[in-house]
């Protein structure tokens, strides 16, 4: 055992100060997400991939409900050999992770011959577990969707009382919250069951490819990797589809950049032609606008569903590229043709026919494996996500009804123990006629978590907490967030020379372009992007393809080749930049910027 | 165009004929055979140089005599001796007219066109031997006359004290050894540099590594500039780095021939010395020569003022294609036993 102190660190937990004022709103978390001394010992990061904005109380749900099932895979289910789950601490309401590593060798060989009984069997049912798992998810969509309407009349109706149900509708409202909540914590455990196997053979493949052609690029590999049919995509193409077919209905001229979805939708209603493609909206719609504008895990991440302004914003662009003639489809056989081209090839590359037939392997399983890897999100992140915190926000229009707190959004600043808390309050109310007691309670805190939560927004928090792993050799660490030793040590020096001009992150998608700086810290501020600006962003997800068709390069904080914007860079051919750590926080909105996609440099000018 | 025993033309000219026309020949005819652009030229044969050898050894032979030396001391003194005689003896008539008659041909209306003259030894760019640097290259030589004296002086080179020393070394007999001369119009060279097939840093053959700088390619190969470096991929033809040096100097042809050295105007010092699409074209060409050959390949290459991509070199590449390398991965029985690379921790 190696026993050198390592004397690179971060700041320790201890060391971070909860912002002045907040205290109350921090506190509100619960007990086991609180930082503690203890926890000084370990390594921890900013998970800015999942959780860029400080979480409120209701939100950070998704990052129990998560780890809950991740950690579960890992350490339970499928027993990977070198890593437990993923422990988690918010503070300021940012989300820090640590992972638990197994390092004793006899553990790991126990571990081991689990995992080989466990995850392959996985790998070698893959497309039966996978056809299940699909049935399994729209089944929970479907539960989620058939959750009753929350109701609490004065008088029970007659009905109830006619057919003796004997229960009454208060008690309802418990029974759906809990199975709301249920329902997420259930769903998370279905996106981890093959997540990590997905990764883990992908990245099997990728070493395998890093070894034989050192100075290949990362994008290249996960070219060979892509599928080209994964349901993520359909919501962007559907849009495509739409352009395409208002040209062909003839009412693309309704589409006016800048006009109202409400407006647009009004006019084409008094047209046979505009109903007609109202009607492919609708079928659109459901289920393929059941996307978020973000990954889906805060609460104001609406649907396009829920808010047509984003989608609509990006048909006009569309339909004048239709219009000037460019095939706006993405041409699937074309891109398989390629993928297929490009393996071969570098197959060819190879130095022996037992190199050949390691990689053949190691190829089949990975495109074995990569549709559920690339088509998960769609199901778990958006579309239940979505029904999830639309079935919340009506208990929170019920408590905002009966005076609990100004607005529906405002459940979101409670966790879901005060939810269920306040809930009961109002079923104790309903049933004995008096006033609930929460009104008094839950405006003034709801406002202090607010300005908190604001507060926090305005101060940035480090990186990463806490000493400096000597190797980092977890694969959920490395495949979910592409956080390897250099990238520290590439944080670190960030921290030491803050006045150098370049930030490098990964080479994502190549090409250099100059151009100015639009530093998008949420999707609310999208629209701010003009023609030819370069996205800076957290991180970005699938409803942002749209905004690809505008920009001339992106560079995010967070993400490694196979991230969002990697992916959707490459298919717009625009420069990218990924992982940088601190790009947000580095560059000024507005300022001149050189983006290397190539080097993964960006330099601002 | 006509080839005779003492001159042979790039085009009539394949690998095979290495014995006759020196690797360089050889390397440049099947360039040519390959459609790859290349200088025009023509090869001054071994025949040429047997005859003018056999000229002056009428009395003494010099190959024996070189497989007899023992130290540097004597390999320099006698390396004096016979360049003294080279120079002291004038070319066989038939040597000489074909050279002038080739000379004449190939510069067409402008007998003054500059020209390289550069040798080419018989046992040159063999696959374990590169003699790099070792026999003269005479650049910017313009006229009949100014060509024959750099053939000779080329010739001369074969016996220089470090040819002489290399070969010694490694016991290589003399008789094999002989040496033909490149004769090539020069270019009006805007950038040059060199191009492997496949990575020098870590023999990675799916990438190609490009280095360029402004002028003739003499400066980078020189190591007075630091060149503008670049990686493609072969295969996808993506450039995945990208290093922009500055470039103060520059090597350029010199009025009154040879080169000499003149300072990069400013705008261009820190800007690349070929453009991308230039940088595809020549990845392009490298590849056709890798395939051509059926191996990776160390390129010389130009680009003249009017943007045409022309190689002035190819050779094998020997620092890796000799190294031994255990397989990255070997197949396995369960395929799946590949994921615990990943999932079974460091090892």
């Amino acid at each position: 055992m190696s026993t050198t102190v390592n004397t690179r660190c971060f700041p320790l937990p201890s060391s971070l100060r909860v912002v002045p004022g907040t205290e109350r709103a921090q506190a509100a978390y619960p007990y086991y997400m609180q930082f503690s001394k203890e926890d000084d010992e370990r390594f921890w990061f900013y998970n800015s991939m999942h959780f860029p904005e400080p979480m409120s109380a209701f939100d950070v749900i998704t990052a129990e409900a998560a780890y809950c099932a991740l950690g579960a895979a890992n350490t339970r289910v499928q027993s990977l050999p070198t890593t437990l789950g993923i422990d988690y601490r918010i503070v300021n309401g940012r989300i820090y992770i640590g992972g638990n590593a197994v390092t004793d060798p006899a553990e790991i060989a126990r571990r081991t011959q689990e995992f080989q009984q466990r995850a392959f069997y996985y790998y070698e049912h893959w497309e039966e577990l996978f056809a299940q798992w699909k049935n399994k998810m729209l089944g929970l969509i479907r539960v989620a969707e058939a959750l009753p309407k929350l109701s609490l009349p004065e008088f029970e109706p007659l009905e109830h009382v006619r057919s003796g149900r004997g229960i009454a509708s208060n008690h309802y409202l418990l029974d759906i919250y809990q199975k709301t909540l249920e329902g997420y914590f259930r769903m998370w455990h279905h996106h981890f069951e093959f997540l990590l196997l997905g990764y883990g053979a992908y990245l099997t493949f990728f070493d395998f490819c890093k070894k034989a052609f050192p100075e290949i690029s990362e994008q290249t590999v996960a070219r060979m990797v892509a599928g080209m049919e994964a349901e993520i995509f359909r919501p962007d193409d559907e849009l495509r589809r739409l352009a395409k077919r208002a040209i062909e209905l003839g009412v693309d001229d309704e589409f006016r950049e800048g006009a109202a979805p409400r407006d647009i939708i009004h006019s084409l209603e008094r047209s046979k032609p505009g109903r007609k493609w109202l009607e492919e909206l609708a079928a659109s719609r459901d289920p393929w606008f059941n996307i978020n504008v973000g990954d889906g895990f805060y609460h104001y991440h609406r649907s396009w569903n829920d808010d047509l302004s984003m989608p609509f914003a990006s048909l006009p662009g569309y339909i004048a590229n239709v219009k000037a003639g460019e095939r706006i489809e993405r041409p699937i056989e074309k891109l398989m043709a390629e993928r297929q081209q490009l393996i071969s090839a570098y197959r060819e590359l190879l130095n022996s026919d037992e190199e050949r037939a390691a990689y053949d392997q190691m190829i089949q399983l990975t495109h074995r494996v990569f549709p559920y890897v690339e088509g998960h999100k769609f199901y778990c992140e958006h579309w239940y996500t979505n029904l999830f915190f639309n079935k919340i926000r009506e208990f929170g229009a019920l408590l905002a009804q009966h005076g609990f707190f100004p607005n529906t959004e405002d459940i979101f600043q409670l966790t879901h123990y005060e939810v269920e808390a306040a809930i009961i309050d109002l079923m104790i109310s309903w049933s004995n006629g008096s006033p609930p007691r929460g009104p008094a309670r839950w405006t003034a805190i709801v406002n202090e978590r607010k300005a908190a939560i604001a507060e926090w927004a305005k101060h940035e928090t480090p990186p990463a907490l806490g000493p400096v792993p000597d190797v980092i050799d977890d694969p959920a660490i490395v495949m979910l967030w592409g956080i390897t030793r250099e990238n520290l040590e590439a944080w670190l020096a960030a921290g030491e020379k803050p006045d150098s001009n370049e930030i490098k992150g990964f080479a994502a998608s190549s090409g250099v372009v100059d151009g100015v700086a639009r530093v998008v810290m949420s999707v609310d501020e999208i629209d701010r992007l003009c023609h030819g600006d370069i996205l800076v962003c957290h991180v970005t997800n699938p409803s942002w393809a749209p905004v690809f068709q505008k920009i001339a390069a992106a560079v995010s904080d967070i993400g490694g080749s196979m991230s969002h914007a990697a992916i959707v860079a490459r298919e717009y051919g625009l420069p990218a930049v990924v992982g940088t750590g601190t790009a947000t926080q580095k560059i000024k909105d507005g300022q001149r910027i050189r983006v290397d996609g190539g080097r993964g440099v960006v330099t601002i000018l | 165009m006509h080839s005779t025993a003492n001159i042979r033309w790039l085009a009539d000219i394949s690998l095979a004929d290495r014995a006759m026309v020196g690797g360089k020949g050889g390397s440049l005819g099947e360039l040519k055979r390959a459609d790859i652009e290349v200088p025009p030229g023509f090869v001054i044969t071994t025949h040429g140089f047997e005859h003018f050898l056999a000229a002056l050894e009428e009395d003494n032979s010099i190959r024996s005599h070189v497989e007899a030396l023992r130290d540097l001391k004597e390999i320099s003194s006698f390396s004096a001796h016979v360049r003294a005689r080279f120079e002291r003896t004038s070319l066989p008539p038939d040597v000489y007219a074909d050279i002038v008659a080739a000379h004449a041909e190939l510069c067409g209306s402008n007998l003054n066109f500059p020209l390289a003259v550069r040798s080419s030894a018989t046992a040159e760019d063999s696959d374990n031997a590169s003699f790099a640097g070792l026999q003269e290259t005479c650049l910017w030589v313009k006229g009949a006359e100014a060509v024959l004296k750099s053939v000779l002086t080329c010739w001369a080179s074969l016996y220089s004290a470090a040819s002489i020393s290399y070969r010694r070394e490694r016991h290589m007999p003399e008789d094999g050894i002989a040496i033909a001369i490149v004769v090539q119009k020069m270019l009006d060279v805007r950038s040059a540099g060199v191009m492997f097939t496949r990575s020098p840093l870590t023999g990675d053959r799916s990438v190609i590594t490009v280095e360029a700088t402004w002028g003739l390619g003499s400066a980078l190969v020189s190591g007075e500039v630091t060149p503008d470096r670049f990686v493609i991929a072969k295969i996808t033809g993506e450039i995945s780095v990208r290093e922009i040096s500055d470039k103060p100097i520059q090597h350029v042809p010199a009025q009154a021939g040879g080169i000499k050295l003149v300072e990069t105007p400013e705008e261009l010092r820190g800007v690349p010395s070929i453009s991308d699409a230039e940088l595809k074209a020549l990845a392009e060409v490298g590849r056709k020569v890798e395939r051509h050959y059926g191996r990776p390949q160390d390129i010389e290459w130009a680009i003249d003022r009017s943007g045409e991509i022309l190689l002035l070199q190819s050779r094998p590449e020997t620092a890796w294609s000799g190294k031994q390398r255990s397989p990255v991965a070997k197949p396995v029985e369960n395929p799946l036993l590949h994921v615990m690379n990943i999932f079974g921790g460091r090892r």
